[in-house]
Formats: C-alpha cells, sequence, structure tokens
C-alpha cells in the first residue's frame, strides 16, 4: 500500500465525514426548493437543532431522545418559515434571514442561560454521542488488497448518522421521483397552478415540504453536536447550511448531483484542512482560505451560466395567490 | 420579486406607516419578552435596562451612537436596493470589501499624505470596494440572470475568505501572529468625536469609539434622501422598482439601472468600514463587519427604506446593541445575544410577516374611524 | 377512475337523456370597484357545443373562473344536470364532472405527458400503478378520439397544438361529463386548430357538453351549437348559432356606446412621417403574431387600425414605439429608418418626436405607486420639463403637471395624489396629457378609452382630433369600432396579425368592418355612395 494512495484514501474518508451534514442539508434543501419556497433557513435549522440535540442529549443522557428532539425544533422552524412564507406570503429570504438570526440568539441566550457555559453546552461523553460503528468484518478484510483498506478506512468506522445522511440522498430520490408525494411536490414547485387545478392543495403541499426538509436539518445538526462533535458550540453550523444550498443549487437542484456537490465541498475542505501550509513545488504555499471559498466561488460561475445553466424550480420564490 | 404585500384591505396611510410596524415591533419585543421569562428572569426590568442603558448613562451615549453609524450605512445600503425591488443582503461582504479598500489605501500611501487629503481618499476607497463588490452581482442579475440574492450571500463568503487570506499573509502586521494590519499613521484616521470635542473645547465627554464618520453618515442619509427623491437617477431607480414595464416603456435602461442601483448600494456598505476601520479600529481587523450587514436589513425594513425612518431604526439598535452590554453585566443568566435574538424576531415579524396583523388592523380601524374621503398621496 | 373503457363515452351514455347540462342564475361577482359579472344566466344543454364570446375584458374568463371552483361568486346559484351545486375549489367541479382546458396551460414542462396527466389522480402513494394505468388511459384516447400523444414526451418540448390535447386529456380523464375550454385556439395555428374542432365534434358526438369560450366569431360560427355573448361583466344576448351571423354577434359584442359625434372636419393630409414596410413578427413561443404589416402614415391625418383585441395590433403598437425589436421588415419614421439591425429604443423615438399612448396604462402608461405629478413626467423625466439641472425641478414639475391637471381636465387631481389613487377615465387623462402636451410630430394612440366614463371619452376624443389639426401624424389603434369610425380618417383593418382592408372615412359601415375584423376577405373599396348613406346613420 503506498502512502500517498493511503493518504488519499484518509482524505476521502474525512470527506464523507464533512460532507455528511451537507448531504442531510441539501436534501432538505432540495425538499424546500422543489416546492417552491427558498430556504436560506438551513442554516439556521442546523445550527438551533445542533443545540438542542446536545442540550437535550445533556440533559437526559440519551442521545436518541436528543436527536428526536433536534428533529422536532428544527421542523418547527420549518413550520414558522411555513407560516411566514406560505400562509401570510412573506418573502421567502425575509424569512429565512430571521430564522437564521432567530437560531444564532436563541441557542446562545438559551445556552448560556441553562448551561452558563459561555453558550456552550457540557461535553458529551462517549455514550452520550453516537459513536463510529465498524461494518462487519472490516478488519479481517483489511489484508485484502486495494478493497480492503477501502472497506475499512472508508465505508467503516462511521456513526449512525453518517450513514443515515449516506441513506437520505436515495430515500429522497425515491420520495421525489417514485412518490405521489414527489410528483405533487415536483409539479407544485415549477407550475402551482397545475396542482390547485388538480384539485390539490398547495399550501398544505409545501408545509409538509418543509416539514420534511426541517426532519433532515435536524438530523445533520445532531450529527454536528452529538456525533463529530462532542457538545454545542457556539455558532458552530459556520456556513455549512450555506454551502448545502451551494450544494442544492450545484447539483441543479437533483438528489445525486447534489450529493456529487457535497462530496466536492467535503473533499475541498478536508484537502484544505491537510493542505495547510504544505510548501508546493511550483506553486508554493496555497492560499488555503482562498480554497474555502471555491464552493461559493463556483457557485456564483455556475449561475452565472459560465459553467452549465442550472434551471432553478420555475415557481421557485413566488407566493401562491389564487 | 419582493412583494411583501399582497392586497390588503385598504389601511390608512398614517396607519401603514406607523402603527403597522409599531405594533410590529412591539409584538416582537412581546415574543422576546416570552423568551426572557421562558430564562427565569423579569421580562419587563430585562427590557427596561436595554432601553435605559444606552441613554441614561453619559458615557453610553457615544457608544450608541457608534454603533447607529454601522447601521445608518448598511440600512441605506440595503434601502437603496429595496428602492429597486433588489435584495442586497450582500452589505457583510461588501463592507469587508470597503475595509479591504481602506486597508490597502493606506499601506500603500502610508503616513506620505496630509490629512485633508488622505481621509476624502479613504471615503473614496471604501466607497469604490464596496461598489465594485456589490457591481458584479448587479451585472450578473442584470444581463446573466443570476439571483441578486444567492449571488450576494456567495459573495459575502468569498470576500471573508478574501480577506482572511490578506490578514493572515501580505496584509498581517509585520512580527505580529494576529491576523490583522498594523495601526494608521495619524494621517489616515478618522478622529473620535471626543478627541474632537476635547480639542474644540466643548469639555471633556466620555470616550467612546464613537468618530467622524457618524457625521459622514449623516451625510450619507441626506444624500441618498436627495438621490432617491431629487434626481433623475433616483427616479428611475423608483420606476424600475416600482414597475420594470412602464420604466421600459418611459425609455429607461433597466439593466444599466440596476446595475448603478447596486454600485450606490454597495458603496453606502463599504462606507460601513469608515467607522470601524479608520474611526473605531483604526486598523483593519479580521470580522470587523460583524454582522452590522445583515442587521441593515432590519434596519431598512423597518425604517420603510426612507432615510428618516433609517435614521430612527439605526438609533433603535444601536441602543440595543449598547444595552446589549449593559444586560451582559447585570445579568448573569442573559448575554447581548439576546439583542441577536431581537433582531431575529423583529425582521420575522416587521419583514416577513409584515401584513399579518394588517387585515385585523384594517378591520377595526373601520370600525373605530369616521370615514373620509380618499385617502392622500405619498409623502417624499 | 381508470377503468372507465371508452375514457368518457361511458360517462356520456349515462347522459344521453336532453336537458340541461348546466345553469347559472344571476351569477354575480365583483373585484373591489369592478363589476367583472352581472347577473349572468346561462342555460347550457347536455351534449351540445356552446360558444361564449365576447370581447378581452368582458368578464368570460372570470365567469369560467366561477364555474371551476377558482374563484367563489359574490352571489347566484349554479346547477348540474338539474342539481344545485356548491363549488368551491377545482377538487369540488372535479367531483361534479367538470373539466377545464385554461387559457394559460396548467400543465408542467419539465414533466413527461405520463405525470402531467396522471397528476391528481395517481392511485396510490407510489407511482408505479398510477403509470401504468395513465399509460392505459393515454392509450384509450389515441384508440377513441385519435388523441395521440407520446406519453413519454417532455411537455415542454410538445407543440402547443399537442401540449393542448394533452390539457384536453387532463380535463376529461376522470369522466367529466362538461368540458370548458377558455380562448383555446389563442395559441393554436389554423391547422392546430381545425384538428381541435375535429376533437371537439367526436367528444360532442359521445354526449360530452363543451362550453367554448372565445372572442373569435368565425369559430363560433363553425363549431358552436348555441352561443351566448358577454359585454362588459354582463350576458346580452342568447343565439342558436345557425340563426345568427358574425355582423350580429360582432355588434351584441361590442356593442353601440352612446358617442357624441365629435367635430371632425376633413382632414389635410400632408407629408409622410411614419413608413411601415413589410413589417413581421414572432411570439417568444415563436409563432407569427404579425406578417408582412405595410401602410403610411401622413401628417395631419389619424389612421385608424381597427380589429378584434389579440390580432397583433398591440404588436405592432410595441415594434412602431420602440419597445419591442423588428421582427422582420422595417418601418421610416421622421426620417430615420429603424430595422432590426437598427433599433431605437422608446426614449430615442420620443427625442425624435414620437409619442406612445400605450393600450395599457396599468402596465405601461403609469406607475401606480408614482405620485400624478411623478407620472406627468414619465418618459420625458430627462428633458426640461424636469428642469435643466442635477437635481430635479420639483417646482417645475409641479407646476406642469398642475398645469396638465387643469388643461386636461384631470378631475379630483392634485398633482402629488398617487395615480392609484385616480378613477380609470382620470388616470387615462393624465397619460394622455402628457403625450399630447410633448407636441408628438407622431403619436401611437392604443385603446384611448377603454374602461373611461363618457364624458372623459368626448373629451379624449376631441384633444385627439385638436392634435391631429395642429399637424400631428396619429395612429390610433382601437378595439371599440364606433371610435375608429368616429375619429379616423382612414381605417386599415387587422385579423390575425394582418392587414386585412383599408377603408377610407365614411367608406364602410360597421357591418362591413366587422366582417373583416371577424376575417372576413379583403374587400374592393365600396361605392362611395353606398358608404356615405350608412356612414353616418351608425352613429346613434
Amino acid at each position: 500500500m503506498n502512502d500517498l494512495a493511503f493518504q488519499l484514501l484518509l482524505a476521502l474518508d474525512a470527506s464523507i465525514r464533512l460532507a455528511a451534514p451537507l448531504m442531510l442539508c441539501a436534501m432538505a434543501g432540495i425538499f424546500s426548493e422543489r416546492s417552491g419556497i427558498v430556504d436560506i433557513s438551513l442554516e439556521g435549522k442546523l445550527l438551533a437543532s445542533a443545540f438542542v440535540a446536545a442540550a437535550v442529549t445533556a440533559a437526559t443522557g440519551s442521545v436518541w431522545v436528543g436527536l428526536g428532539a433536534a428533529m422536532l425544533s428544527s421542523m418547527m422552524l420549518s413550520v414558522v418559515h411555513g407560516f411566514a412564507t406560505i400562509t401570510h406570503r412573506g418573502d421567502q429570504v425575509v424569512s429565512g434571514l430571521a430564522i437564521n438570526m432567530l437560531a444564532t440568539g436563541f441557542t446562545i441566550v438559551v445556552g448560556h442561560a441553562v448551561f452558563a457555559r459561555g453558550g456552550q453546552t457540557p461535553a458529551l461523553t462517549d455514550n452520550q454521542r453516537f459513536g463510529p460503528i465498524t461494518l462487519p468484518f472490516a478488519d479481517q478484510l483489511n489484508a485484502v488488497p486495494v478493497l480492503g483498506p477501502i472497506y475499512k478506512e472508508l465505508l467503516s468506522g462511521h456513526s449512525l448518522l453518517v450513514y443515515m445522511a449516506l441513506i437520505a440522498v436515495p430515500m429522497t430520490a425515491f420520495v421525489l421521483y417514485r412518490s405521489r408525494f414527489g410528483l405533487r411536490l415536483r409539479a407544485v414547485g415549477e407550475v402551482p397552478e397545475a396542482v390547485d387545478t388538480a384539485g390539490i392543495s398547495v399550501f398544505w403541499l409545501r408545509y409538509r415540504a418543509l416539514m420534511f426538509g426541517g426532519l433532515l436539518c435536524g438530523i445533520a445538526g445532531a450529527y454536528l453536536s452529538t456525533a463529530s462533535g462532542a457538545g454545542f458550540v457556539r455558532e458552530m453550523s459556520a456556513g455549512k447550511g450555506y454551502i448545502a444550498l451551494a450544494a442544492v443549487i450545484f447539483g441543479n437542484w437533483q438528489p445525486f448531483r447534489a450529493l456529487g456537490a457535497c462530496f466536492m465541498f467535503g473533499f475541498l475542505e478536508a484537502m484544505t484542512a491537510r493542505l495547510e501550509g504544505v510548501d508546493f513545488p511550483v506553486v508554493g504555499v496555497l492560499p488555503t482560505q482562498l480554497m474555502q471559498a471555491l464552493p461559493y466561488l463556483l457557485t456564483v460561475l455556475l449561475l452565472a451560466g459560465f459553467i452549465g445553466r442550472p434551471t432553478p424550480p420555475a415557481a421557485i420564490g413566488q407566493p401562491y395567490v389564487k | 420579486m419582493f412583494k411583501f404585500l399582497g392586497t390588503p384591505p385598504p389601511l390608512p396611510r398614517w396607519a401603514e406607516v406607523l402603527l403597522l410596524p409599531l405594533i410590529n415591533l412591539f409584538v416582537a419585543f412581546l415574543a422576546c419578552a416570552l423568551v426572557i421569562a421562558a430564562i427565569g428572569e423579569k421580562p419587563v426590568e430585562v427590557l427596561w435596562t436595554l432601553f435605559q442603558g444606552p441613554f441614561l448613562f453619559p458615557g453610553n451615549m457615544g457608544y450608541t451612537l457608534y454603533y447607529t453609524t454601522n447601521f445608518i450605512f448598511t440600512g441605506l445600503a440595503v434601502a437603496v436596493a429595496f428602492h429597486a425591488k433588489m435584495f442586497n443582503i450582500g452589505g457583510e461582504g461588501q463592507a469587508t470589501l470597503g475595509g479591504l479598500g481602506v486597508g490597502l489605501l493606506v499601506m500603500a500611501l502610508g503616513g506620505s499624505l496630509p490629512m485633508i487629503l488622505m481621509v476624502p481618499l479613504i471615503v473614496l476607497s471604501s466607497a469604490a470596494f464596496g461598489a465594485a463588490w456589490a457591481l458584479v452581482p448587479g451585472y450578473l442579475q442584470a444581463y446573466r440572470g443570476s439571483h441578486i440574492v444567492i449571488t450576494t450571500i456567495m459573495f459575502n463568503f468569498i470576500a471573508a475568505a478574501i480577506m482572511v487570506s490578506l490578514l493572515s499573509g501580505p496584509m498581517m502586521q509585520p512580527g505580529q501572529m494576529s491576523p490583522q494590519t498594523a495601526p494608521f499613521p495619524g494621517n489616515a484616521i478618522l478622529y473620535k468625536t471626543h478627541d474632537v470635542l476635547h480639542w474644540l473645547g466643548i469639555g471633556k465627554v466620555a470616550e467612546s469609539p464613537m468618530n467622524l464618520s457618524f457625521f459622514i453618515a449623516i451625510l450619507a442619509l441626506i444624500g441618498v434622501w436627495l438621490l432617491i427623491w431629487r434626481t433623475r437617477l433616483g427616479y428611475q431607480i423608483r420606476a424600475v422598482g416600482h414597475n420594470p414595464e412602464a420604466a421600459h416603456y418611459a425609455g429607461i435602461n433597466v439593466p444599466r439601472v440596476v446595475m448603478l442601483t447596486m454600485a450606490i448600494s454597495g458603496a453606502l456598505a463599504g462606507m460601513m468600514a469608515l467607522n470601524e476601520v479608520a474611526g473605531a479600529q483604526q486598523r483593519v481587523i479580521l470580522n470587523f463587519s460583524g454582522n452590522y450587514g445583515f442587521v441593515g436589513i432590519a434596519v431598512a425594513l423597518i425604517g420603510r427604506n426612507h432615510p428618516i425612518g433609517i435614521f430612527l431604526a439605526s438609533l433603535l439598535f444601536g441602543a440595543l446593541y449598547q444595552g446589549g452590554t449593559e444586560i451582559d453585566f447585570n445579568y448573569q443568566s442573559i448575554t447581548r445575544e439576546m439583542v441577536v435574538l431581537i433582531q431575529g424576531l423583529i425582521i420575522l415579524f416587521s419583514g416577513a410577516l409584515y401584513y399579518m396583523f394588517n387585515p385585523w388592523l384594517a378591520r377595526l380601524l373601520y370600525l373605530v374611524l369616521p370615514r373620509k374621503s380618499s385617502p392622500e398621496g405619498a409623502v417624499s | 377512475m381508470t377503468e372507465t373503457v371508452g375514457p368518457v363515452g361511458q360517462a356520456a351514455g349515462a347522459q344521453s337523456a336532453p336537458g340541461l347540462a348546466l345553469e347559472l342564475e344571476k351569477i354575480s361577482k365583483s373585484f373591489g370597484p369592478v363589476r367583472a359579472n352581472r347577473d349572468i344566466d346561462l342555460a347550457v344543454e347536455a351534449g351540445t357545443i356552446h360558444g361564449i364570446i365576447g370581447e378581452n375584458g368582458a368578464g368570460k374568463s372570470t365567469l369560467m373562473k366561477i364555474l371551476y371552483g377558482m374563484q367563489g361568486a359574490d352571489t347566484g346559484r349554479m346547477l348540474i344536470g338539474g342539481q344545485a351545486v356548491d363549488i368551491r375549489s377545482s377538487a369540488d367541479a372535479i367531483a361534479k364532472g367538470i373539466g377545464m382546458v385554461h387559457q394559460h396551460f396548467m400543465l408542467v414542462p419539465t414533466f413527461s405527458v405520463l405525470e402531467n396527466v396522471m397528476l391528481g389522480t395517481e392511485g396510490g402513494a407510489l407511482l408505479a400503478e398510477g403509470r401504468a394505468a395513465t399509460r392505459k388511459l393515454l392509450a384509450e384516447f389515441a384508440e377513441h378520439y385519435g388523441m395521440k400523444v407520446d406519453p413519454d414526451a417532455r411537455v415542454g418540448d410538445l407543440p402547443v397544438g399537442i401540449r393542448q390535447r394533452v390539457e384536453i386529456i387532463k380535463a376529461l380523464k376522470g369522466g367529466a361529463k362538461i368540458l370548458i375550454l377558455d380562448e383555446p385556439t389563442g395559441v393554436l395555428t389554423p391547422q392546430e386548430t381545425e384538428g381541435l374542432f375535429d376533437i371537439l365534434r367526436v367528444l360532442k358526438a359521445d354526449g360530452v357538453t363543451i362550453l367554448l369560450i372565445t372572442h373569435k366569431l368565425d369559430e363560433i360560427m363553425a363549431i358552436t351549437d348555441r352561443v351566448s355573448i358577454m359585454r362588459r361583466g354582463e350576458m346580452v344576448g342568447h343565439r342558436d348559432t345557425k340563426d345568427t351571423n358574425p355582423q350580429e354577434l360582432a355588434e351584441l359584442m361590442v356593442g353601440r356606446k352612446v358617442l357624441l359625434q365629435v367635430d371632425h372636419s376633413p382632414a389635410e393630409p400632408k407629408e409622410t412621417r411614419l413608413s411601415v414596410s413589410g413589417l413581421g413578427a414572432r411570439s417568444q413561443a415563436g409563432y407569427k403574431v404579425l406578417e408582412d404589416i405595410s401602410f403610411e402614415l401622413r401628417s395631419g391625418e389619424i389612421l385608424g387600425v381597427a380589429g378584434v383585441s389579440g390580432n397583433g395590433q398591440s404588436e405592432l403598437m410595441e415594434i412602431l414605439s420602440g419597445m419591442r425589436p423588428v421582427g422582420e421588415g422595417h418601418f421610416e419614421v421622421l426620417g430615420h429608418r429603424v430595422d432590426n439591425r437598427k433599433p431605437k429604443d422608446p426614449a430615442a423615438m420620443r427625442d425624435i418626436g414620437l409619442g406612445h399612448i400605450p393600450e395599457d396604462r396599468h402596465h405601461h402608461g403609469l406607475i401606480l405607486n408614482f405620485q400624478v405629478q411623478e407620472n406627468a413626467i414619465l418618459g420625458y423625466h430627462n428633458g426640461e420639463v424636469a428642469g435643466a439641472g442635477l437635481l430635479m425641478d420639483r417646482a417645475k414639475i409641479y407646476q406642469h403637471s398642475k398645469r396638465l391637471i387643469e388643461d386636461f381636465d384631470v378631475r379630483n387631481g392634485r398633482a402629488t395624489v398617487l395615480a392609484k389613487h385616480l378613477s380609470g377615465g382620470n388616470q387615462q387623462k393624465v397619460v394622455i396629457a402628457r403625450e399630447v402636451d410633448a407636441e408628438p410630430k407622431v403619436l401611437i394612440v392604443g385603446q384611448p378609452t377603454r374602461g373611461v366614463d363618457v364624458g372623459a371619452i368626448e373629451f379624449i376624443h376631441k384633444q385627439l382630433i385638436a392634435l391631429r389639426d395642429r399637424g400631428c401624424a396619429v395612429l390610433l389603434i382601437s378595439v371599440e369600432l364606433e371610435e375608429i369610425m368616429s375619429l379616423s380618417d382612414r381605417i386599415i383593418v387587422m385579423n390575425a396579425g394582418r392587414l386585412v382592408g383599408e377603408v377610407a372615412r365614411g367608406q364602410a359601415d360597421e357591418n362591413e368592418l366587422g366582417l373583416m375584423m371577424g376575417g372576413g376577405r379583403a374587400r374592393p373599396k365600396v361605392p362611395a355612395a353606398q358608404a356615405a348613406a350608412s356612414g353616418g346613420e351608425s352613429h346613434v
């Protein structure tokens, strides 16, 4: 096993871990945006549910209760978003911004009031977290050339929530393309009038889409604070919600392509960490901070039509008025 | 695209301009009071502290106005774009670039120019860099069809990355390890207000970061008012915002106006750096934009995109920020981030849910008020 | 739902007994002060094709939306098959056996035909079963009615005619007994229209009751059994198609307005100021909306363009005023040639002396949220009326608008009132004042008196004639035949994007113009004596 390949394997492994919350949020974004509702509140939902997961886990001792609470809290924020944008036809971007700010303020204020640790939650012990799961025979198969290490290092040893993220993608695709709900969801984001005249409630459909997204964001939040980390740190979402949004756009609002974008962004992040300070021949030290901006830059170029042209759902951003 | 509007039943104009925003503000604070009560503190007491702090203690007024300055710039930035029905949520990035502009200028010219030349150059540089950073999304919106909201969000992150890499690299103060530039030379700063007052012999005023950029902000308020309601460009901006088709009919070059509007909006956001970089810190530090760009959205929403409203809303937010530190000081269980929560609530109720109470209020007023003739025209 | 064998045949069989399929009694609907429908009565016999004809804005679409549950009526009663029904949503309408083909297709362009058809009747939480059933349904439609569509084609890629076929299948899939078609031919080519009519005939034979809403006379004559005529929100008549003719229908549609005869001295045309040759344009969808238009307009004359709305007049106006690029051909205005390589925008047009009163004051002519004084300089804001300095001269603008308000008798008009708070007639006066006051050398006028009360109409007409007498070349486009006939010195007639005839003032009567507007062939000029006799008497 040569060393460079092994390093690459480790980087890929890190990419999966870094991409997992992005995937969940991106799928949430797809649900919301395919139904015609702009969702920049992914960030806020991610942050709020990360806090709730850690706080509830710390309080109850059960990481599962924490996960449930995280999903619930994130869903409640989705309902707020829906109340503002669907029921009251408020501006979707403004509502999203409000939720992001609410989440920032709420997590710190409540965290401080409850735990008095400057906004952090108490550190979680190992059994209060979603620990790594070793897939069957990972160690035994390690000896198999190439495939063995890939199985052990890349596929095995992630937390349950990473596997949930990996499952969320095909599940989203299945719901979107194979179910009645998905058919109507895609229709309502393109031509809501078509759904309405077919005798289906546009409002309820969009609410459900948002709540579904909230659920997924909740898992992502729990991943940040109870799997990847061991407790909540203020502003721990650190723009991941926005990167997920970029991945949705990059993936042209399609689950598998968004997955690809999430991997790419995760890989970029993993490489950035690894290449920090490394002096390359010819190019010298890479400006790692600039590499972190690459997902955003690529998204801008994509949106401007310089690398293909994304086609957002036709009715996105417009409140539905009969 | 930004229809907060729908078609509510007719509401008297004074009620729409004054009463409804106040009701929304009230509801936002009510929601906040609930959170405070849930934490176990007395809501009225806490909110009272929040509001008396900034004004009662003589030393605090300077801080309040220092925060206010930031909000005036970012609020104006959002408002100008709003008049053309564009949502510039890139104030954060444009402010960052404005700071970069100031930093680069000072590093390039150092102490070589007298202050009388240097200060105008600093102002220009902050505005130019901010404008440039907004012009790109403006161009992409006008000619390439990318949505301004998404592009400006992305540009915020890109700006932050550029800033980090420059501040921890070429712009970093030699011999130091923290990501910031060397302090600016004395000819390249905006004086603190208390220094100026002292120098003028107006007695001893408590120290605060408030500086001359506050007065530039006041000029900007007047300037924006003139621009929007007195100039041809402002006329065109509003025409494009209200009805782009009619603007086209009137021979207005809509894409060009979109770009110009964004440039002006970005310039205003960029000028926020005058307060933070040239005035308060007198060097470029990391994250000096401190979310003021985002809060500018709340300021513009409450201020109804009018300079007077923006001034009042900026004062409110400035007071909130200062009050936040008072709370921090006085209460064990509440931190200053309470203010962020309040901002979120204000954006929710004054922005996304703006017209939630409209039908109820309209019905109520209809019952209560005597009927009179058709409503008056707008105040401009 | 999908077990229907002959997709709608069965449903029709059950309903073969003659009788009324649909009755409306005193249906009314208002939007704020606008009464879109007023006491509408309608009786539609089962198994017939019933036409509803009226001009744009006559209230046809509102009525259909009420029928389909998309809008609630304020008052009135609806009966289906003799039973009173309460339809509050599209779902209710579908359940009561009503299907509708909307004017703007309710199709998802990114979906396949199959997905579009199955939307709302998927038959289970997963799609697999519904897909198979819908595929079968589509095959049945193809077999029974010759409505062949590729189930897997992406709807956005299909020509409009086929898309409409998908809409019809959607409307009928649940076994609808009543099919409403709202302006179905607006986007179709003549061949596609023929195809649609063939399908409608087959459906009728199968017992389906069809309501056809249109503003096109020839279609009513070609396919309906009975026709109801709407005008300004009211039902003004019902006729058996075989007992009526296009002229009568046109008259009922347009109505006779009480117009005071405007003092109209003979024109003294001078030099040519606008000459149009071979002008053509296509819609965004790519079909021809304007074809080979040529005419000349001279100083000191009013040239009227008659036609039922939607026959290319809007596009013509937009091109001539610089709002829309020239497609084919070119025109010369005041010595400037304009074609697709040398475009001129509206600002440039105004600079050379071409004014434009747009047909839609709400969309184009005014900014409703602007004050009257701001609207009074719209389009001229770079010019002198707004002052010469860096800042706009507020006093000057105010004085200017005040003068316009007085000169043009804008009632209740203060310069600072928002335009949206003025009545329709006063709004229109603001637009007309602005454009006439600029003393254009050429003026394009669209529907100058639409939605304007009688008093204001007379005033506006006088202004236009006065402008002509000052030497302006006026192109007047209106769907009001009376207006065209009383103001124009010459009249050209448009139909389906083409010029179909030209007559001089007083040389054609309403009937003949109506016939041309309805798509009748261009006729040689009528002998002068005959025309003179009819010209005057048509004005009441």
